[in-house]
């Protein structure tokens, strides 16, 4: 197994995350620009399931159960025994796929590649995105002034 | 008793087939996308996927198809479908102070840092109908601004900082979840804000407007309001640490209430608490309301017999899904029952007719009672 690492988990934390939060739309066309494809043999296939979202009483005190959201799940071999995981929000398996292949390929020497084919788009597009939604936020945003009033003058 | 019927496949097959063309409507009008609805129909979206309990804004636009646009049958569709699913665990509590608020707002503190940020809201709005929109028309970019970095501190971590509101003190211990176990009583407060989160709208706010009106009055301010997106972290078992699986939206309220202290509770502001799927503004507000008159207990409050202090009363019928199996049950077959409530009334009839004739034909002996 190639992921017992002990060094930090950050950067895979990173790609694995925005993976599973990727519009699949722009990572399936991404993904779609991608030549050199591995050959690789499954460990789990994708199968759809259920997580149970927490939260927190009064956002910081008690954790209790706030509804479930859909996930789909894989893990895969590369050829080289590189393994990866797929996690992902919604329903489709194809995406979950993807997913476990760019985070085996993410460990492996197409690190590079991929990384500025497919990862580097995606997290621009997603951070594109959220920063559009902060800057029509922060145009809603009050700003307050007070009107002078007369009793004192 | 049930017994068993058989019969009416037929009909049953046709008023499902008659059911699907009247789904569809008329032909000549173009036929509703899953994405339509998904976009166009967000809150009823929200609506189903808070009350399905299931975050999934596709599954509940289909299920919103499916069911002619009735939401309870809907969040019917979804409870079922989510049966269906393994579940892969559970996620570590959200971390809503991370939020990238589309709105955030307070009404306690005007200067708030973050600000009050008013997003895309129905609040100011006339209420009159917007006869545009029913042409077709561009809809103009809304304008930007340039944006603050870092996260929106809540509201009452200012409070906290004055010791004037009470703890809301930290905790991972496993919270009940009733979707494995049945609802008991006396419940917990994890439990009771599952259970609350997921019941129907507007039993959630006929509860909490009871408390405005005088039922358990508990003087809530909106602390504060805040709806946006969260990313949604759990710990991979094969991976050995944690990863984000997803993002959703959801709104948080919490309640500031005047409280004048107990036996066992200084003076200080208390605290009520929703949190919802989606951009469900009323059912936030409405739930800390609810989630706070049921808090009378654990704050050494007196039980004043409001609806809303009683949390079997409120949690037993906060269900929209359990409610209306119930209630719609009666419609069915009940021929067997009823035949012999037939005979139990006839024979009752006919007892009481036969008494009356008996007593006019010989006057009482005893006189009026």
């Amino acid at each position: 197994m190639t992921n017992q690492a002990n060094h930090s988990n950050a950067p895979r934390q990173a790609w694995m995350g925005l993976l599973a939060r990727a519009p699949e739309g722009v990572l399936m066309a991404l993904w779609g620009g991608y030549e050199a494809r591995p050959a690789f043999e499954w460990l789990r296939r994708p199968e759809v399931g259920g997580v149970m979202v927490r939260g927190r009483a009064g956002s910081v005190g008690a954790s209790f159960n706030l509804g479930e959201m859909t996930v789909t799940r894989c893990s895969l071999m590369l050829e080289d025994g590189t393994v990866g995981h797929g996690y992902v929000q919604g329903r489709s398996k194809p995406k979950a796929e993807v997913a476990a292949l760019i985070d085996a390929m993410m460990q492996t020497s197409a690190a590079g590649a991929v990384h500025e084919q497919v990862i580097a788009p995606l997290k621009d597009h997603v951070q594109a995105a959220k920063a559009d939604r902060a800057a029509k936020a922060a145009a809603t945003k009050v700003e307050f002034f007070t009107l002078v009033r007369g009793e004192n003058s | 008793m049930y017994v068993a019927v058989k019969g009416g496949e037929k009909a049953i097959e046709n008023a499902h087939a008659w059911l699907a063309e009247e789904r569809r409507g008329a032909t000549d009008i173009a036929e509703l996308s899953i994405a339509q609805i998904r976009e166009q129909l967000s809150l009823a979206v929200n609506r189903v996927m808070a009350e399905g309990s299931l975050y999934d804004p596709d599954l509940a636009a289909l299920a919103i198809k499916q069911a002619r646009g009735d939401l309870i049958e809907a969040v019917f569709l979804i409870r079922a479908y989510r049966t269906t699913l393994p579940r892969f665990g559970y996620s570590n509590p959200i971390a809503t102070g991370e939020m990238a608020c589309d709105r955030r707002i307070s009404a306690t503190f005007k200067d708030a840092p973050g600000g009050q940020v008013l997003g895309p809201t129905f609040d100011c709005t006339h209420r009159l109908l917007d006869f545009k929109l029913a042409a077709e028309g561009e809809v103009l970019a809304a304008p930007t601004a340039h944006p603050r970095t870092g996260a929106t501190p809540h509201i009452t971590e200012f409070l906290k900082g004055e010791d004037i509101i009470q703890d809301e003190p930290a905790s991972d211990a496993t919270p009940g979840d009733l979707t494995r176990e049945p609802m008991e009583f006396p419940s917990t407060r994890p439990l009771r804000l599952q259970s609350l989160t997921r019941g129907d709208e507007g039993f959630v706010l006929g509860m909490a407007y009871s408390t405005q009106r005088g039922y358990a009055r508990n003087h809530a301010f909106v602390g504060e309001l805040r709806i946006g997106k969260v990313v949604v972290e759990m710990d991979i078992p094969e991976l050995g640490f944690a990863i984000d699986i997803g993002e959703i939206e959801v709104t948080e309220c919490e309640t500031v209430n005047q409280f004048k202290g107990s036996k066992t509770e200084p003076p200080q502001f208390t605290r009520g608490y929703g949190l919802v799927f989606g951009q469900s503004e009323r059912k936030s507000i409405a739930m800390a309301l609810v989630d706070r008159a049921l808090r009378w207990e654990e704050l050494g409050e007196d039980n004043l017999g409001a609806p809303a202090q009683d949390e079997e009363f409120v949690l037993s019928h906060a269900d929209n899904v359990q409610a209306t199996g119930f209630l719609e049950h009666i419609k069915l077959p009940h021929y067997v029952d009823f035949q012999s409530e037939l005979e139990l009334v006839r024979k009752l009839r006919r007892e009481a007719e036969e008494r009356n004739a008996s007593q006019e034909a010989e006057p009482s002996e005893r006189g009026p009672l």
